[in-house]
């Protein structure tokens, strides 16, 4: 297979054949569309070998994702009493414990299904990097989010998580017992870092498309006779 | 339930299993063994046939 | 994708593009799949889960406890920890930066020694912050604190270090029963301090820092932590660091289970005892994350997949119909 020269390029996704784009913004336009086609980031087919449930697990932690920042929202409006004296106000504090746990189930499952298929293969290296940092930044989210509990757990987390940041020399700019500053961190800049390379993540995905089986050759059914092969 | 992982301490109502210097709270090991049983679920299960796309 | 024949074999496990099938975009089989509907599908689905687990368990809901708590329930405990900190040896007074400058406390890795870097940004006069700061704010400041303060330093550190022996000598460490001595203001400015604290009004001194608005809980954390108190109840509830409390959640409710590798650690040797546990871990478990993150560069790591094929499984259909 050749690569498509620019020429081509622009031809085939704008309707501008004489004139080449002048502007950074279509120059920006065209490049977006050249990496990623409407049709390639919302496609209607998966390829064939995309059949099996572990394929589901990115997606839960996506909609896990979606029913902690909805929570979250929730009980940000509300201040951090609210959920010791209401009901209700304690009720979504568990559904915020509980899709925090199914969001990082949903997300160890799909960790692991990556590793085995081996997903970063293929030019796929982006995608793992970025998903382990995903990884690693909802990790920091959740423990932030600890230390807003206004209770006993919030007190011991903070007395003790103070050792490993002053150790590390960051301990008085991330003062873990002051309630301020981790509001801060913990509805603004992390829900927006997670949001971001989540975002990210996806859109790699969609760019590369899922991967293809381990070993998979030019030979194979699926491949040499599309319409024969998806019976 | 594997039988190295016995009942190592029950505090008042939190039961911790373990052995060892290894003990794990009831909570947290439901959600690990949870990970690990729909890990392998995920990948026995029959996925349903799709329809065929030109 | 290269139109050049690669001149060595390609590695499958390679995260390269390459001239493989993975390289490049997918030209067979196809099958139908609407992303709409099962992102609508997980997401009805996770909230029914959510919602079924929150009616069904709840949250767990530790009250705080204050210094009102402590000094009520453990007065011998409150009594020892605050003479520690008049006297500048509880470990608050000795930790270092950024609350303090104690030459030799601060963690290191061989040279590299960051918690000194830092600089003493927090800084907290324990004395001062926690006994005759609030002690001078009353209406009525007690005698002891204008004697305290016209003593030589000398004689500051004799009459705290002779009270606290006395203290743990007494029976059940209760001032009531310490021996008679020369302790100075030390005993009267105790009495006074705990009365304070059982009325309440030493949390409200300690956390509003002067200040109309205060969010900073610091000095009365460390405060807290410096004593039996906090720690015990923490114990009690294995939340401490040698029980796995890192990852541990109150009662039987699932906690931090993804921090399973930074709490192991603090189980094993050496680690366990180490004076400079926090950031050895920290850096261990901050390479080991980076090492995850790179496991498409790292021969033999990348290649498991092939060894366990587990991935079998996943395209059993596939490879069938080859």
């Amino acid at each position: 297979m050749t690569v498509p020269t620019r020429e081509q390029v622009t031809e085939h996704v704008t309707d501008d054949e004489v004139e080449p784009f002048s502007t950074w913004t279509g120059r920006a336009r065209r490049w977006m569309l050249k990496k990623l086609p409407p049709d390639k980031l919302l496609p209607e087919s998966q390829p064939s070998y995309v059949a099996s449930w572990i394929y589901v697990f990115g997606m839960g932690a996506i909609a896990s994702l979606a029913v902690v920042i909805a929570s979250g929202l929730v009980l940000s409006l509300n201040g951090p009493s609210w959920w010791h004296v209401s009901g209700l106000g304690h009720f979504v504090n568990s559904t915020h414990l509980w899709s925090v746990e199914f969001f990082f189930l949903f997300m160890v499952v799909h960790l692991w299904g990556k590793f085995w298929m081996a997903s970063w293969r293929g030019g796929r290296v982006l995608t793992w990097i970025t998903g382990v940092f995903s990884f690693a930044v909802s990790i920091a989210a959740a423990f932030t989010g600890y230390l807003l509990q206004t209770n006993f757990e919030s007190q011991w987390i903070a007395f003790e998580a103070k050792d490993a940041l002053n150790a590390a020399g960051i301990g008085a700019w991330f003062n873990v017992a002051d309630l301020g500053q981790m509001f801060t961190w913990h509805i603004v800049l992390l829900p927006l870092g997670v949001g971001a390379i989540v975002a990210f993540h996806v859109i790699l995905v969609r760019m590369h498309g899922v991967v293809a089986p381990i070993d998979a050759a030019e030979g194979d059914a699926q491949l040499a006779n599309a319409k024969e092969a998806s019976k | 339930m594997v039988p190295l992982l016995a009942l190592a301490a029950q505090d008042g109502g939190t039961v911790y299993l373990g052995w060892g210097a290894f003990t794990i709270q009831l909570g947290n090991f439901i959600v690990i063994a949870s990970m690990v049983v729909l890990f392998v679920l995920a990948l026995v299960l029959p996925f349903p046939k799709g329809r065929k796309r030109p | 994708m290269t139109t050049t024949k690669p001149t060595r074999r390609e590695n499958p496990m390679s995260w390269r593009t390459g001239t493989g099938i993975a390289g490049r975009p997918w030209k067979g089989a196809l099958r139908e799949y609407d992303l709409f509907k099962e992102l609508t599908i997980g997401l009805i689905a996770v909230i029914l889960l959510v919602l079924g687990a929150s009616a069904l368990f709840g949250s767990p809901d530790d009250k705080a406890v204050s210094l009102k708590s402590w000094a009520v329930a453990q007065p011998s405990d409150f009594v020892a920890t605050a003479t520690a900190e008049l006297g500048g040896t509880s470990e608050t007074a000795g930790y270092g930066p950024p609350y303090n400058s104690t030459p030799g406390a601060t963690q290191t890795l061989g040279p590299i020694d960051l918690q000194t870097l830092a600089g003493v940004k927090l800084p907290i006069d324990t004395a001062q912050a926690f006994v005759l700061g609030p002690l001078s704010s009353l209406p009525a400041p007690p005698s002891g604190v204008a004697t305290w303060k016209a003593a030589s330093a000398d004689q500051q550190t004799a009459w705290t270090d002779a009270y606290a022996k006395a203290l743990d000598k007494a029976k059940n460490h209760d001032p009531a029963n310490v021996a008679a001595g020369d302790y100075g203001p030390v005993p009267a400015m105790m009495r006074t301090l705990t009365t304070m604290a059982t009325q309440g009004s030493l949390d409200s001194v300690i956390s509003a820092q002067g200040k109309f608005y205060n969010l900073d809980y610091t000095p009365a954390i460390l405060f807290m932590g410096d004593g039996a108190y906090l720690n015990d109840l923490a114990a009690g509830l294995h939340l401490s660091g040698d029980q796995w409390g890192m990852m541990n959640e109150t009662g039987n409710y699932p906690g931090q289970s993804w921090l399973w590798l930074f709490s192991f650690f603090y189980q094993i040797e050496p680690f366990a005892s180490l004076p400079n546990a926090d950031i050895v871990v920290v850096v261990l478990v901050a390479l080991l994350t980076l090492a995850l993150m790179l496991v498409p560069f790292i021969p033999g790591l990348r290649s498991l997949p092939r060894v366990i094929p587990i991935h079998r499984l996943v395209w059993r259909d596939y490879y069938r119909r080859r």
